[in-house]
């Protein structure tokens, strides 16, 4: 059986999610502060090719499915100042979230 | 010719400055990179230097005039705003402009939401509607302060935020391009998109700034 290009999406709009907290080498595009934080799928944007295999001139495949989620400031950094309900949006790959309901 | 500057010079010759050196000649490695690399994509035949030029040109020609078109556009037709929220390469295609290399996700302010962009990674930027980004843009200082402090940092641009509105700030780290869709100033019922579009700056379609007010 051969791999499948496009991995399937694991999660939808509203779904609770965390980051992983993952610190591997290498093209990584999922910025350190978030890692480890908790947020919530704003919506599934499509499936990209891998950026970490990509950036070795490697296919990309399988591609996978890239989320905005979206993160409280106050979760993201605990001495935040602003309004309570501000956030932070960021794109973040499947592979790199897991379920936190 | 006044001499207050501190260099010496022979008051018995003509007046002349002391050379100084160029600041164009500096070979850093990336720049040697970038060099070598079109030098030999050139000589193997896969583009050639008047395509290089062109493209230079093409990137040149883009300004924030074409993102200031879409949004005077959705400022003034109901269903095109609502194209633009719901896909914006389709939008962009609509008035003729490129879709676009990315995925275009458009962010409306309202009197309840603020939106700011940023790519805390690199420079990630919506290039074929607002040009070339501002050296701000990349910077590390903005980079690094407005996704804790985008309060602070507005207010850097002369941009206050009331305490009641909710700050959304969106780090563009992967294949998403963003702009924000700013508030239409009151005092423009019944203006032209043509008008309209003079009110759109690229800083209000970046978020660090309002649109114009009439």
């Amino acid at each position: 059986m051969s791999a499948p290009e496009t991995m399937a999406p694991r999660f939808r709009s509203g779904d609770e999610v965390a980051v992983r907290s993952a610190y591997p080498v290498g093209h990584v595009r999922t910025p350190y502060y978030i890692r480890g934080k908790r947020g919530v799928i704003e919506r599934l944007c499509g499936a990209f090719g891998n950026p970490e295999e990509l950036a070795y001139a490697r296919s990309g495949l399988p591609r996978q499915p890239l989320y905005r989620v979206r993160f409280l400031q106050r979760e993201v950094w605990p001495d935040y100042g602003g309004n309570p309900q501000d956030t932070v949006d960021v794109e973040i790959f499947q592979h790199w979230l897991e379920s936190a309901a | 010719m006044p001499h207050d500057h501190d260099h010496p010079h022979d008051h018995a010759t003509t007046h002349r400055h002391p050379l100084r050196p160029d600041q164009d000649d500096t070979l850093t490695y990336w720049r040697a990179m970038e060099v070598a690399v079109r030098a030999l994509l050139i000589d193997k035949g896969i583009v050639t230097a008047d395509e290089v030029r062109r493209q230079v040109e093409d990137m040149d020609h883009r300004s924030p005039l074409q993102g200031a078109r879409v949004v005077a556009k959705a400022w003034a037709d109901p269903e095109y705003r609502k194209l633009l929220l719901e896909d914006g390469g389709a939008a962009c295609e609509a008035i003729g402009l490129d879709r676009g290399p990315y995925k275009l996700v458009v962010v409306e302010n309202t009197d309840a939401v603020h939106n700011v962009i940023v790519c805390t990674l690199c420079s990630c930027y919506p290039r074929w509607l607002l040009g070339l980004p501002p050296d701000w843009y990349k910077s590390r200082s903005y980079r690094s302060r407005v996704i804790n402090t985008p309060r602070e940092v507005l207010k850097e641009f002369g941009t206050s935020i009331g305490e009641e509105v909710v700050v959304r700030v969106h780090d563009s780290t992967a294949d998403m391009r963003y702009l924000v869709l700013p508030r239409r100033p009151a005092g423009t019922e019944g203006w032209s998109e043509e008008r309209l579009a003079g009110l759109v700056t690229r800083d209000s379609m970046v978020g660090v700034a309002l649109a114009r007010n009439p």
